[in-house]
């Protein structure tokens, strides 16, 4: 009986924003249906969003686990493209034009883990500057982020990377049924164990306390320096992941791809609840925000009278305004609070 | 002589001087005249930014979208004065990019005062407004054929000098008065006015601010007014000194202008930070991004220099803080506040 | 009468439909030390903003020096003289003494421009008058606590103040400071200035007031002259309840004991510390402010890490290098500051309860046994009696005792065997503190190893069968609880 009333309080607290967001995607699609009906509705548009979103919708998810403990990695991108043009550079070195299909994909398996290991490496090393030196994260993310990005150009001399094997963007390409995008396979997999990582283990439980306090956190027995340098490091990784996506889809690879995606997965995680102080924020709700600027980007490209160059302001005013909404909504559920607990207290 | 030692400045300085030395004795060529007054030139729009930087970081907060403005209102001035045809005195440029950008960093300001909004969100969504505001609705392209009035601005020089070996010569242009002006405008300010006392003040403790009197609302609205300013004339003080008028070629210097200011030794969460130190950062990272040619390096190498530059310089002095915190034992003393602050939010509600 | 400074009547303000003050009155006299004390949540708070003028008052009259006022201004409060010390003091740690002082001063005169010989002068002026003596350039945040007080008290003086008001000015300061700063009011009662002093701590209170007044609930409960107020009284209105003070009794002392600790040293803070602690045991660590009490429970807890000396559980050598390697053998740590070094406020007081124990609630791939762990939560909130109606609300959503219960279940969670306390109940009132108590005795009782460390004299005198005096960073007299007095204590403290 007491546990049920536990659960129903749950779901209208945690939930309100989901809901709220919900809500908000399904008003973009009757929008967008209705202003656009013979095509926005229709599977082809879907097939094409579903190979669009996936490479800044994994940067968005690597950006909510740093927005979650209270910081922000500038460095996402850079990682991704540092990831992308290694991976590019081996296998345009290992792999000759006339290579057989073994040995192909054999070394984009080889690729792929190499990318994800530099990923994974460039991330630790964010962490690892953040925690033990006390850099603040956002100089810190924004030093790394020159460092790959110029190491990247030191790389490549500046120059767009191109030849890899056809094999890779192939792959990256397909889809799997005729229907289900591979790109989409891939964000589903990241959501899918972030999520877990988040709500079902105990570094995910702990990531959310550290990121509200990190002196109780340290009070609490957490390991507030490992924490730290995990989920830049997670970060790392699905920034790699999203480089891999993105040098399948563009079948090239350059140090500065992409840089517009910080703003935008910014953009995404306020939109998705994500608090950027720290501690809260969702998987869920993200993914539905990269839903709802998905919706909102495939529908203005249907109209050809609104500039592509003028969704920028789009997504700045859409980020000002969401601010804006959660100052009211909060102040309101604040005050809810204070007069909750000063009742509780004159009772007592 | 003992405040002098102990200060961020001094260190700063020790390293300029080091790195300087380095230079001169790889290339042989750093301290001559003409590569001086390259320097001083390159110094002129990021020493600009970085005195709104300067104020906006003592203050507590962070801005980002300053590059932004600046492009916006260089931008928006040029076509003013083409559509107008204005042939007068080039202060009227000045005046009007210094508006528009007064006129966006107004915009920050009443989303940052009224809202009490996390800085760093507000203007890097504003700053993507105006980028996109510029690009999409302005349609922006580069300008080669600027109005009259600025081209010939643009070969105004306070004075040029000549290297006799080389056989080259390099201008000082007058624009870099601007620089000097702002300079002893913002040393005045932050120094001897009370808004200047209250940017501090509000940076070191925003409670007591307000409990002492300072209006914060109306030191967070001059702030980011004045940075808007301050970036309009950036602009078009870039603009006159490329002589045209390029929609894209300031983004991404915000970073380094950040970073530059940071390693002068301001603090990213408030209260300190000096004019001389902000000066001396922006000249270590000028010197250093333009020096690498000197030095027989690569300039694809400038972002990891930059790069490491921003890592190692920050990570030193935090890591000393962080030493010191360890060092005086207990927690009687230290680190009690920065933790309430983690949670302001929280603790603010306990009224009654 | 002419010679009364401050006149509240009737005073009432409701917070969202929340009576936060009902009826109140205060009447302060010209060089009158008066104290005010009252629970956490009686008002005390709400009266102090509304005498200063932050709030206006839904009811009732505020008359400052004979002028009324329905709507009093802080600016016409500070004309009228009063001033107000907040226990955080609020001062700028960034900018330098002189300034600090002088800052206050020239904004209230509407002056633009700063002029640093006036700023000099002004400084130099007020530190003068307390007798302070500080460097003027130095950065306020490389001053102690009392130092910083005293700044906080000079800058009030410039503004020819008739009535400061000093909110919990004690807390963090050593009983010498504390004697220093009594004197300093002492002084400044002389010169005819009225203090209001907010406080409760009982032995503070009838040492430097006149007058009492005394809140609970938002109501007036009484209002006279110290003289006629004894200890219980204070405490009985205070609370409305009636404690009776009882000696902890430990009895069964085993053999073996649950934690031994042999000459642990830690630089600049203590030295050749050693110790047993039995099971069933409540031992009391009592110093003043400084003494390295605080060092030695951080030591003891893996955050200040020790650099030498062994420390024995259950008779195996350990090694505490971090709190990890506390909470690895079974050590649990109440800290000082509840809000923040002991709970995540905004989160809720499920996950609150469970934190330091996750390891022990996850399943077989390494994911988090939800039932289980709701077992567990809700096993806690009965147990604690944490009123609640869902464990699902956020922390801040609870009463300050409730919060402390929060704590106290997070450190039981991973079944301790040794329970460190470090200032239990500071900041705590009067009746939570008695729960708390009762806590930590049934804790013992179940043979939990406590340690309490306290300045709190009656704190320990009651509730530790022994009490260890350290003092200059060495453990200088063991005393048991129920053989010694308050007054052989605090001079055992100070080594007198």
């Amino acid at each position: 009986m007491k546990l049920n009333q536990f659960k129903l309080i749950n779901f209208a607290n945690r939930d309100n924003n989901l809901f709220r967001l919900i809500i908000m995607l399904i008003a973009v699609f009757a929008l967008m249906s209705t202003l656009r009906p013979s095509i926005f509705p229709k599977l082809d548009n879907f097939t094409s969003m579903a190979y669009q979103f996936p490479e800044y919708g994994v940067l968005a998810i690597a950006m909510m686990l740093s927005l979650l403990i209270g910081g922000v990695d500038l460095s996402i991108v850079g990682i991704a493209n540092l990831s992308a043009i290694l991976a590019a550079k081996l296998l345009i070195k290992f792999v000759p034009y006339d290579a057989d299909p073994g040995y192909t994909l054999l070394m984009i398996g080889v690729a792929i883990i190499v990318a994800l290991a530099i990923g994974a490496l460039c991330g630790a090393f964010n962490g690892f500057i953040i925690s033990k030196f006390g850099i603040p994260d956002i100089l810190a993310t924004l030093g790394s982020m020159q460092l790959f990005t110029g190491i990247a150009i030191v790389i490549t001399k500046g120059r767009i990377v191109v030849g890899i094997p056809y094999m890779y963007s192939e792959l990256g390409n397909a889809a799997i049924g005729g229907i289900i995008p591979v790109p989409l396979i891939i964000y589903t997999i990241c959501a899918v164990l972030i999520g877990l990582l988040l709500n079902k283990t105990s570094f995910g439980i702990k990531l959310y306390m550290m990121g509200t306090n990190p002196t109780a956190s340290r009070f609490s027995g957490i390991n507030n320096a490992i924490m730290t340098i995990r989920s830049y490091m997670y970060g790392g990784i699905l920034s790699a992941v999203a480089g891999l996506i993105m040098l399948a889809r563009t079948n090239s690879a350059k140090a500065d791809f992409g840089s517009s995606y910080i703003l935008q997965t910014v953009l995404i995680g306020v939109l998705g609840g994500v608090n950027p102080s720290g501690g809260f924020g969702t998987v869920g709700g993200v993914t539905v925000a990269i839903l709802i600027l998905q919706f909102l980007s495939s529908g203005f490209n249907m109209f050809p009278s609104i500039s592509n160059l003028i969704k920028d302001l789009i997504w700045g005013s859409a980020l000002i305004l969401v601010m804006v909404f959660n100052y009211y909504s909060n102040k309101r559920s604040e005050k809810a609070q204070i007069s909750k607990r000063i009742a509780e207290t004159t009772n007592s | 002589m003992k405040k002098l030692t102990r200060s961020t400045e001094f260190y700063i300085f020790l390293v300029f001087i080091a790195l300087t030395i380095f230079i001169e004795i790889q290339s042989g060529q750093f301290f001559t005249s003409n590569n001086i007054v390259d320097m001083l030139r390159a110094m002129i729009v990021p020493g600009i930014f970085s005195i709104g930087v300067l104020m906006v970081l003592v203050s507590g907060g962070i801005d980002i979208s300053f590059t932004a403005i600046a492009l916006l209102s260089m931008y928006s001035a040029t076509k003013i004065l083409m559509i107008w045809n204005y042939e007068g005195n080039v202060i009227m440029a000045f005046i009007i990019s210094g508006a528009i950008g007064l006129l966006l960093g107004l915009i920050n300001a009443s989303l940052i005062a009224f809202y009490n909004l996390p800085t760093i969100i507000v203007t890097l969504g504003t700053s993507s407004m105006f980028i996109g505001f510029m690009q999409g609705i302005l349609h922006s392209r580069v300008i080669s054929d600027i109005p009259k009035p600025m081209l010939e601005f643009s070969r105004a020089e306070l004075f040029r000098v000549y290297n006799k070996e080389l056989g080259v010569s390099s201008g000082l242009p007058v624009v870099f008065l601007i620089l000097v002006a702002l300079i002893i405008i913002a040393w005045f300010i932050l120094r001897y006015t009370m808004l200047g006392r209250g940017i501090y003040a509000l940076g070191g403790d925003r409670t007591a601010a307000e409990r002492a009197g300072f209006n914060i609302i109306a030191i967070q609205f001059f702030i980011y007014s004045f940075v808007g300013l301050i970036s309009g004339i950036a602009g078009m003080t870039r603009a006159i000194m490329m002589a045209n008028v390029h929609p894209t070629n300031l983004m991404g210097m915000e970073l380094t202008v950040i970073a530059a200011v940071v390693l002068g030794g301001t603090s990213i969460t408030g209260g300190r930070g000096t004019i001389t130190g902000t000066l001396l950062g922006v000249a270590l990272i000028t010197v250093l991004s333009n020096s690498l040619i000197l030095m027989g390096i690569p300039t694809t190498w400038q972002k990891v220099f930059t790069g490491a530059l921003i890592i190692i310089g920050t990570g030193l002095s935090a890591y000393q803080t962080m030493k010191e915190k360890n060092k005086v034992h207990g927690g009687m003393k230290l680190g009690k506040k920065g933790s309430k602050e983690t949670q302001k939010n929280t603790t603010g509600s306990s009224a009654i | 009468m002419a010679d009364v400074i401050l006149k509240a009547k009737n005073i009432s303000k409701a917070f969202a439909g929340v009576q936060a003050l009902k009826n109140v009155d205060l009447t302060i006299h010209k060089g009158e030390i008066h104290c005010l004390a009252g629970e956490n949540g009686s008002g005390k708070s709400t009266l102090i903003k509304i005498i200063s003028g932050v709030y206006v008052p839904d009811e009732g009259e505020i008359e400052l020096n004979g002028k009324k006022y329905s709507r009093l201004t802080p600016m016409e409060s500070i004309e009228q003289g009063v001033q107000i010390i907040y226990q955080d003091l609020s001062i700028f740690p960034n900018l330098t003494v002189a300034e600090n002082i002088a800052l206050n001063h020239e904004l209230s005169n509407k002056r633009k421009l700063v002029n640093w010989s006036r700023v000099r002068e002004i400084a130099e002026q007020a530190v003068s008058k307390i007798d302070f003596e500080i460097d003027l350039d130095e950065r306020v945040e490389n001053l102690s606590v009392a130092e910083k007080q005293l700044v906080a008290i000079s800058r009030a003086l410039l503004h020819n103040a008739r009535l400061i008001i000093m909110d919990e000015p004690t807390t963090a300061l050593t009983k010498k400071e504390v004697a220093a700063l009594f004197k300093i009011i002492k002084n400044l009662q002389k010169q005819g200035i009225s203090i209001l002093f907010v406080s409760h701590k009982i032995d503070e209170v009838f040492e430097i007031s006149e007058k009492i007044t005394i809140l609970r609930n938002g109501q007036n409960v009484i209002s006279g002259e110290v003289a006629d107020f004894d200890n219980d009284q204070f405490a009985y209105y205070m609370t409305g309840r009636k404690f009776k003070d009882t000696y902890f009794e430990f009895e069964g002392r085993q053999e073996e004991p649950l934690l031994k600790v042999e000459n642990l040293s830690l630089e600049n803070s203590f030295e050749d510390v050693s110790f047993e602690l039995y099971p069933g045991e409540i031992l009391g660590i009592t110093g003043l402010l400084g003494s390295g009490r605080n060092e030695l429970a951080q030591s003891l807890f893996g955050l200040l890490p020790a650099d030498s000396g062994k420390i024995y559980i259950k008779g195996k050598p350990v090694k505490i290098r971090s709190v990890q390697d506390a909470i690895k053998n079974k050590i649990g740590y109440v800290p000082e500051d509840r809000l923040t070094e002991g709970l995540f406020m905004p989160q809720s007081i499920g996950r609150n309860i469970i934190i330091s124990n996750i390891k022990s609630l996850l399943s077989k791939f390494g994911f988090i046994n939800k039932d289980k762990m709701e077992d567990e939560i809700e096993e806690f909130i009965n147990q604690f009696n944490i009123a609640t109606p869902s464990a699902e609300l956020p922390v801040q959503a609870l009463s300050g005792g409730n919060q402390q219960r929060v704590v106290l279940a997070k450190w039981l969670a991973t079944q301790p065997s040794i329970l460190i306390l470090n200032g239990p109940t500071v900041g705590v009132d009067i009746g939570s503190k008695y729960d708390i108590h009762q806590i930590l005795r049934g804790l013992a009782e179940q043979g939990i190893g406590v340690i309490i460390i306290s300045d709190d004299i009656p704190e320990v005198l009651y509730n530790c069968n022994r009490i260890l005096i350290i003092r200059e960073g060495r453990i200088t007299d063991e005393v048991p609880g129920k053989e010694i007095t308050a007054e052989e204590l605090t001079n055992l403290m100070a080594g007198a």
